[in-house]
């Protein structure tokens, strides 16, 4: 034991190594994966994050043109940010707050006109 | 002579994850040891089936939390194998990167475990508290703390600037410092010594019947690690495997040890190379055929079979991970041992059982 | 991409395996490949000086397989393993978990099998009572 002492005695007068949470808490790092959002204007329905989704978390319906999530099984993974075409999809730098009570992320987008959509559709 | 059989796990204080072992002893002599599994076994391996071949990256990650990214990183090698991706270099040296930042965490987390075994806790802090730093190095440049996610077939997702470089050399080495001010603690402790040397000794010999894996291997003499094969970017760092001959659970702790120190320097060594140039290549198509990839993680040789038939799921995906291997080694390492060691020669194996099980 | 490997039958696997061990190879794993309806494809890995060396049998499902968990003690938990994912029986395993290393007693299915077929067990005494 008796190597340890001056890790020991450096401790005890140095500053503490955690913080007092949740009172102070660290900045979070800028490019970190958290909490998903959807800027839901840009989107265009085209399904391609809820087919590249790995927990397969996320429902688009072209139809009625909304867009779910269940938060509570996104995995923070990122794929749907990266695979978003419109770059409508992005993530905060922290995660979601604990919630008491699970819910659905619900987005209303516009419903676009025939023509429109089977362009998307297309591409 | 009292025969005695002794539940050890699948609860046990010194157990992260849950393991049984039916250690029979004779008063305090163990003569035998039965291992059972299947706590947390998920069958990962069929959700190929209903997945695809790119989500499967993700799937694979959560195989195990501590070597995630080593693990995607096999996974992802075996597949660019297969499709003949040829990877740019540049991605080659990141993966190397957070390969060693992920092998600097899992074996700082399992140091500070191991003193916990034996009953140090200052240490097991010591260890835990250094850990931090590793963690959020991995936090600022790929994105998350422990699942970090860099791997997609053809590349990284993401990439390390000239700042980040510098922060990511100057963080490594006072972590490196940091553990260094250890080395007498882990290494020539008196009370460390009297718990772990010449206790769950296993003879070189033993380890390659019993088909040992990394450290196991190592520590008892047998130069292997698949880092020496040159995968990836490995072949520009002039690795040499640690190597420790007693066979002990001094031996084993040795090598992490020392393998820590090697990480730091390998990733000074991949920063200083770092090629100029794409993160990743656009890769079009399905895998199809049959293909065996290894990787060396912090607990050991890491194998991936995949056999694919050019539709979206692959056929057949197989892992094999370390602590599978060492497992049947572990059985040869209690009988002869004193009951109170037990939980020092199971951890000593670094044993993950969530990947384990799968 | 195909696999390198030296094709064996269940009446050379032992002493294929015996000869492996004689030559100082490491047992990696074992590999069960789910062909069709019948049959399964059992893959030996061995390594030495860091080289893969593959053995390939193609096996059915119903009948058993001699076991190597003899030859190479290792081999009794992948085996095991195999058992409880198949279905497939080994013939002198020396560490026999009966099917139960990950999955209870009550679980008849073998859930790796594309084609869900049932434990052998299950399906002779379904045999027997009808
Ligand atoms: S972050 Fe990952 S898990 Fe979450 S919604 Fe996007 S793709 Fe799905
Ligand atoms: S990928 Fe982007 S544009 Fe397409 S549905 Fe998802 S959020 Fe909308």
């Amino acid at each position: 034991m008796a190597f340890m002492t001056p890790t020991i005695v450096k401790n005890f007068f140095g500053k503490p190594a955690t913080r007092m949470y949740p009172i102070t808490t660290r900045e979070p790092f800028s490019n970190a994966r958290g909490e998903l959002y959807i800027d839901v204007k840009e989107c265009n329905m085209c399904t391609l994050c809820a087919r590249a989704c790995p927990a397969q978390c996320i429902t688009v319906d072209r139809e009625k043109a909304t867009w779910e999530c269940d938060p509570f099984e996104c995995v923070y993974c990122g794929v749907c940010v990266d695979v978003c075409g419109r770059k409508c999809l992005h993530q905060h730098d922290q995660y979601r707050a604990p919630a008491v009570e699970k819910f659905v992320m619900h987005e209303q987008g516009e419903i676009k006109k025939k023509p429109k959509k089977e362009a998307s559709d297309s591409a | 002579m009292a025969r005695t059989i002794v539940p050890f796990g699948p609860q046990h204080p010194v157990l992260p994850e849950p393991i049984h072992v039916t250690v029979t002893v004779e008063d305090e002599i163990i003569t035998d040891a039965v291992p059972a599994l299947g706590y947390v076994h998920r069958g990962l391996e069929t959700l190929a089936d209903v997945r695809d071949h790119v989500q499967m990256i993700q799937v694979v990650e959560r195989v195990c939390g501590i070597c995630s990214m080593i693990h995607a990183a096999c996974y992802v090698q075996g597949i660019e194998e297969m499709m003949g991706v040829e990877v740019p270099r540049r991605a080659e040296y990141l993966r190397v990167i957070w390969s060693e930042l992920h092998r600097m965490h899992s074996h700082l987390l399992w140091l500070g475990l191991y003193a916990d075994a034996f009953g140090f806790e200052s240490l097991f802090m010591q260890f835990w508290r250094i850990r931090e730093r590793v963690m959020d190095l991995m936090e600022a440049t790929a994105g998350a703390r422990v699942i970090i996610s860099v791997n997609v077939i053809g590349g990284v997702r993401r990439d390390l600037d000239e700042d980040q470089c510098k922060w990511v050399l100057s963080e490594v080495e006072d972590v490196e410092k940091q553990i260094r001010q250890l080395q007498t603690t882990m290494l020539n402790d008196y009370s460390v010594k009297k718990r772990t040397v010449d206790v769950g000794v296993i003879t070189k010999e033993q380890a390659l019947e019993l088909g040992a894996a990394g450290p196991c291997l190592r520590g008892s003499g047998v130069a292997q690690d698949m880092r020496m094969t040159g995968y990836g970017a490995y072949d520009d760092m002039g690795f040499e495997p640690i190597v420790e001959t007693a066979g002990d659970c001094y031996a084993r702790g040795a090598v992490r040890f020392r393998e820590t120190l090697q990480a730091g320097e390998i990733i000074r060594k991949a920063i200083a190379g770092l090629p100029e140039g794409e993160t990743s290549v656009k890769v079009r198509g399905r895998p199809k055929g049959e293909v065996i990839t290894r990787v060396e993680q912090p607990r050991g040789e890491l194998m991936y079979y995949i056999k694919a038939n050019g539709s979206k799921n692959l056929d057949r995906l197989r892992i094999r991970t370390p602590t599978f291997a060492n497992i049947p080694p572990l059985t040869a390492m209690l009988p002869g041992m004193e009951l109170a060691d037990v939980p020092v020669i199971i951890l000593s194996i670094d044993p993950c059982i969530s990947c384990t099980e799968r | 991409m195909e696999l390198e490997c030296t094709t064996i039958t269940r009446e050379t696997v032992v002493d294929e395996v015996t000869k492996m061990k004689n030559d100082g190879y490491r047992f990696v794993t074992m590999s069960v490949v789910d062909l069709d309806e019948e049959n399964v494809d059992l893959l030996y890995h061995f390594d030495k000086d860091l080289e893969v060396v593959n053995l390939r049998m193609a096996v059915p499902k119903k009948e058993p397989v001699p076991s190597i968990s003899g030859v190479y003690f290792a081999a009794f938990l992948i085996e095991n393993e195999s058992k409880d994912h198949f279905g497939l029986e080994f013939d002198g395993l020396v560490l026999d978990f009966g099917g139960t290393l990950y999955l209870e007693e009550e679980v008849q299915r073998t859930p790796f099998c594309k084609y869900g077929v049932i434990r052998k067990d299950a399906e002779a005494a379904a045999e027997g009572t009808a």
